[in-house]
């Protein structure tokens, strides 16, 4: 499958889309493992301020992927990266790219909630004080903001200064939200935030998700396709490294182009 | 019923069970014998007065001799062939008065023994020279005047009243000594050695020699006083003195300034005694050694040890934990990685004697050496850092625990989760200040354990230390008032080698021997509170940064 007709595919497919900007665009991007290929020509865009969903079973690539778009695979060992990926036109893969400021800029959730044993109002800090700001007040304010924003304000604003270890895993990834907001950044990106959680918690999530794509632009990786019917307005779909469709969730899901994709959809493999 | 215990299993949980009993009673054993014979030693013994015929026999015209000390140990006699017969015992006595007697134990044969008697009036002494005294009061002197004599009731109370006077005295003597004394002498020395670095420099301009002589001179004014109230304070502390007598009715004097305790053992009952006992045993904590160590207190031993611990446990923290460090983030992991790997856990099984020679060589005789000719010319021909010492000492035991921190560290470092790790680099947090906020303080629990094995390990070390700083006797403490405070070039002396010493070498072995015991319990109990402070430190921290529950 060539990379430019998936683009003018899923063009033609999302319409209204046209009118947003593009926030990320990933440009015939290939990934390698020392000689695996984890990442086969990918090319695709991710619209600002919606959320966008990647599935595929496991070891599709989808959260190489997802870590791609903030460098977090630099991390591993014998990783080679070819191609381009665009946050905000910037190639984030240049040289130049300082790559604390894109992690400022693009926050991350993980799949497990990794609160750090210091107390919540530490933990939303975190990346406050990273950044230099000492003054108090603005802590607090920030801390108070990103908390309402994650929707567990009333949950823990009686004890800010208790571990934030000693709360629920839900609330732990709430606290993880919180604190990837409190810095401020245009992109979150997900990588199944809620696979550890409980159905309840889960649902809590998935609204929170729904609330934050008002102000950031959301990639979410996720093996649940109820999930991603719910919270994503598009979808794409990895398979062994490939990107197989992308487009609008609704049309991806009731109507899937490829056969490899209504096949995962319907519950063939996967 | 057998074959159905074996196919159970059971006989794994019972050989199991067998082994950690055995473990057990070992180290209570160990624990339980040393407690027992440790604490003996401070307990106050009934004092026996003895007949004893010169021949079992019952002659004719047989001498007899008195004795009077206290019985501290028995065992089987030999017959005249030297066999031994275990029906027949034999006693040793600690009958002191070495002064008159030439020893202070003596074994006697249960069947010369005659008469054996609990005199109520037998006093014992203890001196600060010649061990104790066992023997009888006469009377009390001030100088040559006659204060209360045994007949009457007030002696014993008068004694206490002038001893305790006398105390004071001394202690003000004690004070004197080893505070200005040892002040004055340190700055006297202190402008010795600033005068002959002018010299060397070339900077010994009149002014300056003039300016040292005037500071010598105050000095030396001052030395001259103290001088003069020492030798007043002296003439004061012998004002009194006491006439005793032996068991065989020779008399003797003993000035209340020799005199550090004395009671009448059979005279007291078992409360007295305990509190006897600990006011010896609060002596032996905190006094300083008298008599080649077999007498007194082992305070700067017990000093010396923890110094020396402490000392190390800071040298040794940061540099394991920076090694670890590197090893575990920030090398990269190939052959050479695992070859420093290895090298360090091979590094733990070097025998400690190896590291006291490496320290000796190294620390000692280049470092030191080496130091002295750069920085202290002036007191060349003798030696500042290039002689055994504080400073070398840790830093050979800071060498010897160093893999046990780097280990435990590295272990602690590869526990704390990459969850963790990837939460703070994906806030923008660089690979050094994910480590400094977050990686580190989770592995400080580890780290800690490594530091109590350091510790554990450090403090009941003594082979090494024999050979960079330790010594049986050490004038001055390693820490004072005068500055720098603390003196990393001088030797101290330590608990370990302390048991050797009083055990091994010294001059009076039925002395020493209650000692080794005491000692080794003190040497017990203060790893086990330095190590109780380090476990605290440690849950402590553990408590805070408990690793993530999933």
């Amino acid at each position: 499958m060539n990379s430019a007709t998936n683009v003018e595919a899923m063009l033609e497919k999302n319409a209204p889309d046209l009118q947003k900007n593009i926030a990320i665009s990933v440009d015939n991007l290939n990934l390698y493992y020392g000689d695996k290929q984890a990442l086969r020509d990918i090319s695709l865009e991710i619209p600002e301020k919606q959320v966008t969903a990647f599935i595929g079973p496991s070891g599709c690539g989808k959260s190489t992927l997802l870590r791609c778009m903030n460098r977090m695979n630099d991390l591993v060992d014998g990783v080679k990266i070819e191609g381009g990926l665009n946050i905000n036109g910037q190639n984030i893969y240049s040289a130049t790219t300082d790559v604390t400021h894109l992690r400022r800029k693009v926050g991350m959730v993980f799949q497990k909630p990794n609160p750090f044993p210091k107390t919540i109002y530490e933990n939303v800090a975190y990346g406050l004080r990273l950044q230099g700001i000492k003054k108090r007040r603005v802590i607090d304010d920030v801390v108070e903001w990103a908390l309402k924003g994650a929707a567990i304000w009333d949950e823990v604003k009686d004890r800010l200064h208790d571990s934030a270890l000693g709360l629920s895993g839900g609330q732990q990834q709430r606290i993880v939200i919180a604190r990837a907001i409190a810095v401020q950044p245009e992109v979150l990106l997900l990588d199944e935030p809620a696979s550890a959680l409980d159905p309840i918690s889960t649902l809590k999530i998935e609204e929170l998700i729904h609330e934050l794509k008002r102000d950031y632009t959301i990639v979410i990786v996720t093996h649940n396709m109820q999930q991603a019917a719910r919270v994503s307005d598009n979808t794409a779909f990895l398979y062994m490294g490939d990107l197989i469709e992308v487009g609008n969730t609704n049309q991806i899901f009731t109507n899937p182009e490829k056969k490899k994709t209504e096949d995962y959809i319907t519950g063939r493999y996967g | 019923m057998i074959k159905k215990f074996i196919q159970n299993g059971e006989h794994w949980i019972w050989l199991n069970a067998a082994a950690v009993a055995i473990s057990l009673a070992m180290v209570l054993g160990i624990l339980g014998l040393i407690t027992a014979k440790g604490l003996v030693y401070f307990w106050p013994k009934d004092t026996y007065q003895l007949t004893v015929t010169s021949s079992s026999s019952a002659q004719e015209g047989q001498t007899k001799i008195q004795y009077l000390g206290e019985e501290v140990d028995s065992a089987p006699s030999r017959d005249a062939n030297g066999v031994l017969v275990e029906e027949k015992e034999q006693h040793l006595f600690k009958i002191g008065n070495r002064e008159s007697y030439g020893m202070d134990f003596i074994w006697i044969d249960e069947a010369f023994i005659t008469q054996r008697i609990l005199p109520t009036n037998a006093v014992t002494i203890e001196r600060r020279e010649w061990g104790n005294f066992y023997g009888f009061i006469d009377s009390v002197h001030e100088s040559t005047q006659v204060l209360a004599t045994a007949s009457e009731k007030s002696l014993l109370n008068l004694l206490d009243e002038k001893l305790q006077l006398t105390l004071e005295i001394m202690d003000t003597i004690d004070e004197l000594e080893k505070d200005d004394f040892g002040r004055i002498n340190y700055q006297i020395e202190k402008l010795r050695l600033e005068q002959k670095r002018l010299e060397l420099d070339k900077e010994d301009s009149p002014e300056a020699l003039f300016k040292i002589e005037t500071q010598r001179n105050v000095l030396n004014q001052e030395f001259t006083e103290v001088q003069q109230r020492l030798q007043k304070l002296r003439e004061e502390s012998e004002i009194y003195s006491l006439n005793v007598r032996l068991v065989d009715g020779k008399a003797e004097q003993i000035p209340l300034s020799q005199i550090v305790r004395w009671y009448q053992p059979n005279n007291l009952n078992t409360l007295q005694k305990s509190a006897l006992m600990f006011s010896k045993l609060w002596e032996f904590l905190s006094d300083d050694p008298r008599e080649a160590n077999t007498e007194g207190g082992i305070f700067p031993a017990i000093f010396g040890t923890v110094m020396m611990v402490l000392i190390m446990a800071v040298i040794v923290s940061p540099f394991g934990v920076i090694a670890a460090v590197y090893l575990h983030e920030y090398a990269h992991q190939s052959w050479l990685t695992k070859i420093v790997r290895i090298a360090v856990h091979n590094l733990a099984g070097v025998p400690s004697i190896v590291y006291g020679v490496f320290g000796l060589g190294f620390f000692v005789y280049f470092l030191g050496g080496n130091i002295d000719e750069l920085f202290f010319p002036e007191s060349s021909p003798a030696p500042v850092f290039g002689t055994p010492g504080l400073l070398w000492a840790s830093l050979t035991l800071a060498l010897l625990t160093l893999p046990v921190v780097i280990v435990s560290a590295e272990e602690g470092l590869s526990r704390v989760p990459k969850s963790i790790r990837e939460g703070s680099l994906a806030l923008g947090a660089t690979k050094a200040e994910t480590l400094w906020k977050t990686v580190l303080p989770m592995a400080s629990p580890s780290m800690m354990t490594g530091l109590i094995l350091a510790i554990a390990r450090a403090a009941g070390e003594v082979a090494p230390l024999m050979l960079v700083g330790v010594v049986k006797l050490a004038p001055t403490l390693p820490l004072d008032l005068n500055s720098p405070f603390l003196h990393l070039d001088r030797k101290f002396m330590h608990l370990g080698f302390h048991i050797y010493d009083v055990g091994f070498q010294s001059p009076n072995v039925e002395a020493a021997r209650p000692l080794v015991y005491a000692t080794s319990l003190l040497l017990i109990v203060v790893i086990l509170l330095l190590n109780l402070t380090a476990i605290r430190v440690r849950n402590r921290l553990r408590e805070r940064y408990k690793a993530l529950e999933h």
